[in-house]
């Protein structure tokens, strides 16, 4: 068991459970840099999940799949920012409107699309793995050095950051605030139509209703842990990759499963506790000195 | 009634109806009978009379989640817990119902009592995670949802389950149940509890001291502060009460002619829907009843389309998700708005130099 643990099979293990959760908490970090606190994500990754294997079932690569999934969620941002920012919409309204639909639109896209109820029988293309590794994960991880340098070494990410502090003191020296969060919020769709897409096609090879979840939640949570920054995030989410993976490799004991299935969302609920407090003495310690 | 309270009407009808205009569209977008579809969706629940007792049965729980979430929500809490409390209430009671061997009449009510426990305590721990660590009451609460639902499936699967019906629970007892109110239909007390549910809910929520601050406490915090209020007791009380009435509903639920055994292994989502009634009824409890008449009908209604048709249940979800984003949004009809106050305005300023 133990030497299960430390083979190099494991670690593959665990990015492939990270990889979804990564791309989710990147999107997660870039809206919440830009003052918003984007809970869509649970549905966005729905959608895309289903849009991938539908646009790989059409075009029959797995790039372009990527691609118009990522135009998709791009799209669901864009929306959801229109409520947001140009309706006034509680963006946690919002977001449940959007979960909501995703829940329901998959089913009947699916069944209009395939005729198929549940889960997708159709056949499709999945992104390669190159050395046991899937060129999804190999992305994701270069995503968060991506998010690293775009949001601290570019212009465009100093405002969103400042917008997402302030957004008066922003708009004073001359940034568009809701241009800014526009973008933010497309931004944020692209890259967790990423981790939705790599759930159907390379996590599994196929769609299944409901097959995020929860991951979009996690998301959120591991994001704020990592105080939204990418590198924090990504440390949380190998965090949550390393428990999925050893729940999985534990559900072959005699341990119940239904304990097992308890484990992601057990660690995120205690490590956002312990974070949250750690945070919270910080600011108290800094106030009193 | 003021030209304001009148236009939050008006949005509100207008934002349904464009909602089942977009149902529509895409009941034509992927039926092949996408007339029949419609008529099955909107006149479905009155060809029967047992079509009718199922849109009552079907309110029966969105009063109760609708009515808790309102009371959280209007603490300004996200605490999105419902869900999980809706179903650790149903298992609370059914395990009770299961395990106790009370005489009728007792145990129906005991069981009650303790799902509203269990209800409450669930959904008072993100708001004491929020207290004491200040952790986002939000994510904890998506968090212990799914906790609610391992757990609920754990005790089913190792100490309820009868292994000769599946991923089932044992019978629940007679004695347990709940009174059917109409022969012939599966309407139940449990009618009568939510009705009153939702009075109380509204008593205590605009006419008690408590709720008075818990709604000052929801809407400037820094203002109920200011004024003396005891915010993280208010709080708290918010979060109890409100999953308090989740859990009942849960337990009210499972105890309901509708469910012979426990057989909940996924998330019903009822917590969800409780939003789209806490949002049709303005975090008013009195008018949980009949946002849940709203949407028990068109469940009942998009349920007979499904059997009938070739249009799948789920085309309620996105009519829900629509009516919650227009709904909401506060600048949807603004221009409309603006013109409507304008134009009592300037009546009112007509009327004063004619006087």
């Amino acid at each position: 068991m133990l030497r299960l643990f430390f083979s190099p099979d494991f670690v593959i293990a665990i990015l492939r459970a990270t990889t979804p959760i990564l791309f989710a908490t990147l999107a997660a970090g870039v809206a919440a840099k830009a003052g918003i606190c984007n809970m869509a994500l649970e549905g966005i990754m729905l959608f895309s999940a289903l849009f991938g294997v539908m646009f790989s079932h059409m075009t029959g690569s797995w790039l372009i799949a990527l691609l118009l999934t990522c135009v998709c969620g791009g799209v669901i941002g864009l929306i959801l920012a229109f409520f947001i920012l140009n309706l006034k919409t509680d963006e946690i309204l919002a977001a449940i409107a959007i979960n909501l639909t995703a829940t329901g639109g998959t089913v009947l896209l699916l069944l209009a699309f395939s005729g198929d109820r549940g889960s997708s029988t159709f056949s499709t293309v999945s992104a390669p793995a190159v050395g046991g590794v899937n060129v999804m994960t190999a992305l994701a991880l270069l995503m968060v050095a991506v998010m690293h340098l775009f949001l601290y070494k570019t212009p465009l990410g100093l405002q969103i950051r400042s917008v997402g502090e302030n957004k008066n003191s922003a708009e004073s020296v001359g940034i568009k605030s809701i241009r800014i969060q526009y973008i933010a919020l497309i931004l944020s769709g692209i890259l967790c139509a990423c981790g939705g897409y790599f759930l159907s096609g390379g996590y599994m090879n196929s769609f299944t209703k409901n097959m995020q979840s929860g991951r979009g939640f996690i998301a959120l949570a591991a994001s704020e842990m990592g105080a939204n920054t990418p590198i924090g995030g990504f440390a949380v989410a190998m965090l949550f990759g390393i428990a999925q993976a050893v729940g999985n490799q534990l559900q072959l004991t005699s341990i119940p499963v239904e304990l097992i299935q308890m484990i992601p969302y057990a660690t995120t609920l205690i490590g956002l506790a312990v974070f949250s407090y750690i945070v919270r003495k910080r600011k108290e310690k800094l106030a009193k000195g | 009634m003021s030209a304001e309270k009148r236009f939050e009407i008006f949005r509100l009808f207008f934002s349904i109806l464009i909602a089942l205009l977009v149902s529509f569209a895409l009941i034509f977008l992927v039926s092949k009978q996408p007339v029949a579809a419609i008529m099955a969706l909107i006149t479905g629940p009155f060809k029967s009379g047992r079509n009718l007792a199922n849109v009552v049965e079907a309110m029966i729980p969105l009063i109760f989640t609708g009515t808790g979430v309102c009371i959280m929500f209007a603490a300004n809490q996200i605490n999105l817990a419902s869900e999980g409390a809706f179903h650790l209430g149903g298992l609370v009671a059914a395990a009770f119902a299961l395990k106790l061997a009370l005489p009728a009449g007792l145990a129906p009510a005991v069981c009650l009592i303790l799902a509203a426990a269990a209800g409450a305590l669930f959904t008072a721990l993100p708001a004491i995670l929020k207290i004491k660590t200040g952790a986002s009451e939000m994510v904890a609460s998506l968090m212990i949802n799914y906790l609610s639902l391992w757990f609920c499936t754990f005790i089913l699967m190792h100490f309820i389950l009868d292994p000769a019906a599946g991923a089932a629970s044992y019978s629940l007892p007679k004695t347990a149940k709940l009174l059917t109110l109409f022969s012939g239909t599966r309407i139940h007390f449990g009618l009568i509890i939510a009705l009153v549910v939702a009075v109380l809910g509204h008593v205590f929520l605009y006419q008690s001291k408590m709720g008075y601050e818990l709604r000052i406490a929801g809407s400037n915090k820094q203002f109920a502060e200011y004024s003396g209020i005891d915010i993280v007791k208010v709080i708290l009380i918010s979060q109890l009460v409100g999953g308090a009435v989740a859990g009942l509903g849960g337990g009210v639920e499972i105890l309901s002619p509708i469910y012979s055994r426990f057989t909940w292994t996924s998330l019903l989502g009822y917590g969800w829907d409780a939003i789209v009634i806490c949002t049709l009824a303005k975090k008013d409890p009195l008018k949980t009843p009949l946002a849940a008449l709203f949407l028990a009908y068109l469940r009942t209604g998009a349920s007979i389309m499904a059997r009938t048709t070739d249009v799948t249940l789920e085309v309620v979800q996105i009519t829900q998700g629509v009516i919650i984003l227009l709904a909401v949004a506060e600048q949807f009809l603004s221009k409309t708005k603006h013109r409507i106050i304008a134009r009592e305005a300037k009546a009112a300023l007509q009327k004063e130099e004619a006087a």
